[in-house]
């Protein structure tokens, strides 16, 4: 697959790889994703906005440039202490792979970051990885942030993000890392076609971490714990659906990671309230939620791709792999979208348990 | 203005609601920003100068206060992120941020294209784009049963021809079509806009506006800012039933 390199959330032509419970695939214009699902449906986005969290600035013992990338938290509230990884000098235009080594930290050592000031709290047996907490109020913390910071990017798109390529349509609180991207498909006017056709729309908040950090002893950690909040509303049409046998369909990797980590802990069911979900899904993970998955397409070896072994065989993954690479699909986070139905006896979750 | 006035008892209550106001350290904002809060609302405000915004901040224990220009694409990303971290949502957007266009007023023909131009900036586009991108936190509101609600805040400039008033007028004339075709648009979300013509009142724009006007035949703001929160009320408790209300005048 090509990288897309252009940060346009919605592109015309994107395109939609549709694979059913069977493991029959169909090419689509992304644009006609809404005629996939069925009335009955419930479709389940992440609308965390994602905050700009990469931080360039000076490492104050060694004096030397550095950009720090905010990298996940424990609770939706915590706004001054992050996980955080360091990169040595240069910006998101060098791969990160091959950006120079950033200086050793230590515990305790002062971060100057634009208008903010940082400690390192701890190391997380990791010396690029790191425990940061910001000094100052809650509110000087949250401008500076909002004005200081960029957003996380990668060298596979040239020209520097702004904040609104990296919100979704639908984005509200800012607690993500990175953008929840399989949600840039949606924008209003699907969720009007959806509303009519009595598909239903619920969102939950999942602190979304970063995808990459250029280390593999890193990488093999993603993704980190995420802290994510289930509201009422939501909570409650999860459990319609489950009650009607509607299917659930998840728009993003982290949605499913929220919803399959509530249903391990509350046996196949999603009560409300805020969890930190730490686990991973492969392969041999069962799901209890989702029966459908809405997503960018992703590359084998990576977090992602893993996620989407739970719904589909192997060889059928493998058979996916090389349509989108045969028909020019795009990946990364403003490439094209698969929507992928876990494979299987062709009927939703709730009637598979029921049965 | 500054002055706490207890919630009496046949206020409508705002209990819990979280709000944003732009233009809050003067004027209808200011105004607003005192009602809301006396009304149990969670409020942040939105104003360029730093220094009256944190003066405001310390003086009202529990507002939230939040420096930046509406009328600057770049500063709105940074807005909504402190809007909706700081309140941990959002139920009610108050677009009230004004710019007159030229001061003194003058006539369309001799009015400068960049003044004309900052007028539609803080007055149209400043609205349109902190709407937009706060468009997530209100719907998430509305689907959570909360209710939302834009409130814009126009003028009858924007509906009458008044000489001079050229740059304002046909702001402000935007502005208001922007919020009926925005509230159509967004009634199957449950999330209303709504543009509110609060009369002609004693502030600092009209001070710029109408230098030798009689301060003593105007509107106070805290009376606008009172009527504007009982619209609100009204807003978010018909939430999703679709009750017309007539505008107040």
């Amino acid at each position: 697959m090509r990288a897309a390199s252009v940060p346009i959330q919605r592109p015309l032509d994107a395109k939609l790889l549709a694979v059913d419970y069977r493991g029959q695939i169909e090419h689509l214009a992304r644009s006609e994703f809404a005629d996939l699902l069925r009335p009955g449906d419930t479709v389940i986005a992440n609308d965390a906005a994602t905050l700009p969290a990469s931080l360039s600035g000076l490492h104050v013992p060694s004096g030397r440039s550095i950009e720090v990338r905010l990298a996940g938290r424990r609770a939706l509230d915590e706004n001054a202490r992050f996980s955080a990884v360091i990169f040595g000098e240069g910006d998101f235009r060098i791969r990160t792979e091959d950006r120079p080594k950033p200086p050793l930290l230590n515990r305790g050592d002062r971060l100057k970051l634009g208008i903010l000031q940082a400690t390192v709290l701890e190391l997380l047996n990791h010396p690029r990885l790191f425990l940061l907490e910001f000094g100052g109020s809650l509110r000087q913390i949250r401008e500076g942030i909002a004005r200081h910071g960029r957003p996380i990017q990668y060298a596979h798109v040239p020209m520097p993000l702004a904040a609104w390529n990296t919100w979704t349509p639908i984005a509200g609180p800012p607690v993500a890392f990175e953008p929840p991207s399989a949600g840039f498909a949606l924008d209003w006017s699907t969720l009007r076609k959806m509303n009519e056709r009595r598909i239903r729309f619920a969102t939950i908040t999942h602190a979304a971490g970063i995808s990459s950090t250029g280390d593999a002893e890193l990488d093999r950690r993603l993704p980190f714990d995420e802290p994510y909040r289930i509201s009422h509303s939501t909570a409650a049409m999860i459990r319609a659906a489950q009650e009607n046998g509607g299917r659930i369909v998840a728009v993003g990797t982290t949605v499913v990671r929220a919803l399959e980590h509530a249903a391990a802990l509350f046996d196949g069911t999603v009560p409300a309230g805020e969890r930190l979900a730490t686990q991973r899904i492969g392969a041999n993970s069962p799901l209890r939620i989702v029966d459908a998955i809405l997503s960018g397409t992703h590359e084998p070896g990576t977090s992602h791709y893993e996620l989407l072994r739970a719904f589909a065989k192997d060889e059928n993954l493998a058979r996916i792999d090389a349509e989108l690479n045969t028909h020019g699909y795009r990946t990364h986070e403003f490439g094209d979208s698969i929507f992928l139905e876990r494979d299987g006896i062709g009927m939703s979750s709730a009637k598979r348990s029921a049965a | 203005m500054g002055v706490s006035r207890n919630l009496e008892k046949s206020e409508l209550s705002l209990a819990g609601t979280r709000a944003a106001i732009t233009g809050g350290t003067s004027g209808l904002g200011l105004a607003l920003v005192h009602e809301l809060r006396n009304r149990g609302a969670q409020v942040a405000f939105v104003a360029r100068n730093r220094n009256r915004v944190e003066r405001l901040a310390q003086e009202l224990d529990g507002a939230y206060g939040i420096t930046g220009d509406v009328s600057r694409k770049e500063d709105i990303y940074p807005l909504a992120m402190q809007i909706a971290g700081a309140l941990g949502g959002l139920d009610v957007l108050i677009n009230n941020a004004s710019d007159l266009g030229p001061a003194p007023l003058a006539l369309l023909g001799d009015t400068e294209s960049e003044r004309f131009e900052r007028a539609f900036s803080t007055n149209v586009l400043g609205p349109f784009w902190l709407t937009k991108a706060l468009l997530g936190s209100l719907a998430a509101s509305a689907r959570e049963g909360r209710g939302a609600a834009v409130v814009n805040i126009s003028s009858d400039a924007g509906v009458n021809a008044y000489p001079y008033w050229g740059a304002y007028g046909a702001s402000k004339a935007a502005l208001h079509h922007l919020s009926r075709i925005w509230d159509e648009e967004l009634r199957a979300e449950g999330v209303r806009v709504i543009s509110i013509d609060p009369g002609d009142m004693d502030t600092p724009l009209h001070a710029i506006a109408v230098p030798d006007a009689d301060r003593t035949a105007l509107k106070r703001p805290e009376v606008a800012a009172r009527e504007i929160a009982d619209r609100i009320h009204s807003l978010l408790w018909h939430h999703g039933s679709g009750i017309e209300e007539e505008a107040i005048r």
